[in-house]
């Protein structure tokens, strides 16, 4: 199945050609049902290749060439594969998410218009996610990078008829190639210092070299710019919440399961370089944790649901930052891992919500859906109990792990972790908020619930499957003082700590210090009492006095109901001067200073042929005349310069 | 080199041709019938024709009167064709003066 493996990649290439060019030929079942055969295929191949590589027990990755693809000198990188722990980690979420989601999306698109386009650029997404995760070099992952960009920025933009659709399109398109940046120069400079792109390469040059130290916190960095783009952190964060305009399956998977996520996986792929690079990964682990409490404060007061769930991601994402900041990458991977399942299931429930409102999205048009759409409200509960962090769904064992690491960074540790739990608690409360209000409280839906019923099988099955998942993922890693299963941090040995690096960051002191086992008890049992309080105030607020949402707020209030204004000081900042600078450009300096310069050419030109056409006599004589004075001034020209 | 023709001097033959190509650039661009242009146009191709076989003798090649052939070849050609517009252009303007056709021009 190793040998199968390319199959996992060349299949969801296979299903985009075949819904885009028989666009118009095939019915639209039949397009769904390839759009996700095309991932559930790669999905089994995967799995089974997974058993035979035995993670556990091989160290060394498996790595398929697949064709050369630029040689250039010194410059060498091939169309290749790396298959490891990671790649199949990432792998097995991106195909096994990515299959309910596309069997999710065949029931909620059903009707909807360019159904076979979705899924064509669906499989286009897939194709490129596989590419990033699975490349054995930089040059391969950038590609897949770019071209998530690009499915990310097609199915935004949907419903490109709607001027939103394709503006937040445009926007999660323009701030992505900001990050970008980053990547190339990145790759730029660890090509300069190392001399190859290969990650196997890079990860065995950089132990050995004294030269690439004064470098590393500037070439992590430059990929921390490119994680912060995809990945929608503080300050690049603000197309996510847009990027809600897209189809809610699109949401869920590009904008909360894997695409966002790219971002951590970069870190974790590069981990060696983060791991020298001290400064860097405090500062990293500082964004993370500004943009986790700062994303889930304004999750507090959003109206929307989407835009709810967007900012959770954001504030999510944040946590995941933060555990990679403070040199615990399995911490991040595994918030990665729950964090998929869970806020998929609450995107696709609250798909299945706005299915059954028909396409209502105000949550103040809500209320007392729990009796109507009980499988969509079970689950959307289940996985609004996980992310809040109560013990034993998954979240709590992710969020904890990460906090407990975090607690132990040297010197910053304990701020750090103060900001983490405060936003825990912000996101218990935001979460509930959303669930009491949407689920119980009043009805406030336009029909008072007449029309409202369960979507059909393709949509609560995945959610079903998703909450099981929401649920157990949570047991590969578990506390000492519980369990003690620590099944992930073995599998990722081999990628993220091999030998020499481990020494060499000992000494940088990246690398966390051990705490005791009753102040991890105590550090979990405080971030469960939090999530409580959370849970607690949105109950009194939202259920017992039963407040009524409004959107005129005052004071703070209002600030964080505008999001901090973000959108509005971007504007000013950058948006506002550019067009000014364009306008300038476009209107002025175009106009007067290009247009009359080529103006003047054609126009000196046409009266300069007004003069010389007089030669055009129509006499032959005058020809002949002219071809005797052109052929006797030839012929002195031949004679003085001497034949 | 052999300096001399049938022991005539070679500067005769080409002094010959030089004045021949005179006469005839000349009558090209002085006389205003067509049939006499076509004329002056011959007399300037033999001309030429003259200089070849004059360096054709002296240096023993006959590479040059090779091209003499190739040159009459393309005059008679030439000519066919010529006389042939010269009397189509006759019987639409009854005329073979050349100044009056100057219709294409700026």
């Amino acid at each position: 199945m190793l040998d199968l493996f390319p199959l996992v990649v060349l299949l969801p290439l296979l299903g985009f050609l075949h819904n885009s060019f028989l666009r118009n030929k095939i019915p639209h079942r039949f397009a769904g049902a390839i759009g996700t055969l095309a991932v559930f295929l790669p999905f089994c191949i995967t799995f089974l290749a997974f058993s035979e590589f035995r993670p556990m027990e091989r160290t060394a990755p498996h790595i398929i060439t697949l064709f050369p693809w630029i040689h250039v000198g010194d410059f060498q990188v091939d169309f290749a594969y790396q298959i490891d722990q990671l790649s199949f980690y990432m792998t097995l979420i991106i195909t096994g998410i990515g299959t309910l989601i596309h069997l999710y999306s065949m029931g909620y698109m059903k009707g909807e218009e360019g159904y076979t386009r979705f899924f064509a650029y669906l499989n286009l997404f897939i194709f490129c996610m596989l590419n990033l995760v699975l490349s054995d070099n930089l040059v391969l992952t950038f590609l897949g990078w770019e071209g998530v960009g690009l499915c990310s920025y097609l199915l935004i933009g949907f419903e490109y008829e709607k001027s939103a659709a394709a503006n937040a399109g445009m926007k999660a398109f323009i701030l992505n190639r900001i990050g970008d940046v980053g990547f190339i120069l990145g790759t730029g400079f660890l090509f300069w210092l190392t001399g190859s792109l290969r990650y196997s390469e890079i990860a065995s040059a950089i132990p050995g070299l004294n030269g690439f130290l004064p470098y590393a916190d500037l070439v992590a960095l430059f990929f921390f710019i490119a994680a912060m783009g995809k990945s929608a952190q503080v300050p690049l964060y603000v197309w996510l919440p847009d990027a809600m305009a897209g189809p809610t399956p699109v949401s869920a998977l590009i904008h909360a399961a894997t695409m966002v996520t790219a971002g951590i996986f970069l870190i974790a792929r590069l981990n060696i370089v983060f791991l020298v690079a001290p400064n860097t990964s405090l500062f990293i682990a500082c964004i993370g944790a500004f943009t986790a409490i700062f994303a889930a404060t304004i999750g507090t007061l959003q109206t929307d649901i989407k835009k709810i769930l967007a900012y959770s991601t954001v504030s999510q994402l944040g946590f995941m930052f933060l555990a990679m900041g403070v040199g615990s990458y399995v911490a991040g991977l595994f918030h990665l891992m729950t964090h998929a399942f869970f806020k998929a299931l609450l995107f696709l429930g609250a798909g299945s919500v706005i299915h059954a409102l028909h396409h209502e999205q105000n949550i103040r048009k809500m209320g007392g859906l729990f009796g109507k759409i009980k499988v969509t409200a079970i689950t959307f509960l289940v996985g609004t109990v996980a992310i809040a962090g109560i013990p034993p769904f998954s979240g709590f064992f992710s969020k904890d792990l990460i906090l407990e690491k975090v607690y132990q960074y040297p010197v910053y540790g304990p701020m750090l972790w103060t900001v983490g739990i405060i936003a825990a608690f912000f996101t218990a409360f935001y979460m509930f908020r959303l669930v009491f209000v949407v689920f119980f409280g009043q009805d406030h839906t336009e029909t008072h619930g007449k029309t409202i019923h369960e979507s059909g099988w393709t949509i609560t099955f995945p959610l079903i499957l998703l909450a099981i998942g929401a649920v157990v993922v949570g047991f590969f890693q578990t506390p000492h003082f519980f369990l003690n299963i620590h099944s992930l941090e073995s599998y990722f040995e081999p990628v993220l700590l091999p030998g020499k690096s481990y020494a060499l960051a000992h000494q940088l002191n990246t690398i966390p210090t051990e705490i005791t086992e009753s102040h991890a008890i105590g550090l979990a049992g405080f971030s469960v009492f939090i999530a409580i309080v959370g849970i607690l105030i949105a109950y009194l607020i939202y259920l017992v006095k039963s407040k009524v949402l409004h959107e005129d707020h005052t004071g703070f209030r209002k600030i964080l109901f505008h999001k901090y204004y973000i959108d509005e000081i971007y504007g000013i900042l950058f948006v506002k001067p550019y067009e000014t600078i364009s306008n300038g450009i476009g209107l002025v300096f175009d106009r007067y200073v290009i247009d009359h310069f080529f103006v003047g050419i054609g126009l000196g030109l046409r009266s300069l042929g007004g003069i010389m056409r007089r030669m055009q006599t129509g006499f032959v004589g005058d020809y002949a005349l002219y071809i005797s004075i052109g052929s006797f001034f030839i012929i002195i020209y031949l004679l003085v310069k001497g034949v | 080199m052999n300096q001399a023709v049938s022991g005539i001097p070679i500067e005769f033959f080409l002094g010959l041709a030089g004045i021949l190509f005179s006469i005839g650039v000349l009558g090209v661009l002085i006389r205003r019938n067509a049939v006499v242009i076509f004329m002056s146009v011959e007399l300037i191709l033999n001309s030429v024709n003259l200089v070849f076989v004059t360096f054709s003798k002296s240096l023993f090649s006959v590479s040059g009167e090779v091209i003499v052939f190739f040159v009459m070849a393309i005059a008679a050609a030439e000519a066919a064709v010529g006389l042939a517009l010269v009397i189509a252009i006759f019987r639409q303007k009854k005329s073979a003066n050349v100044d009056e056709l100057q219709s294409l021009k700026w």
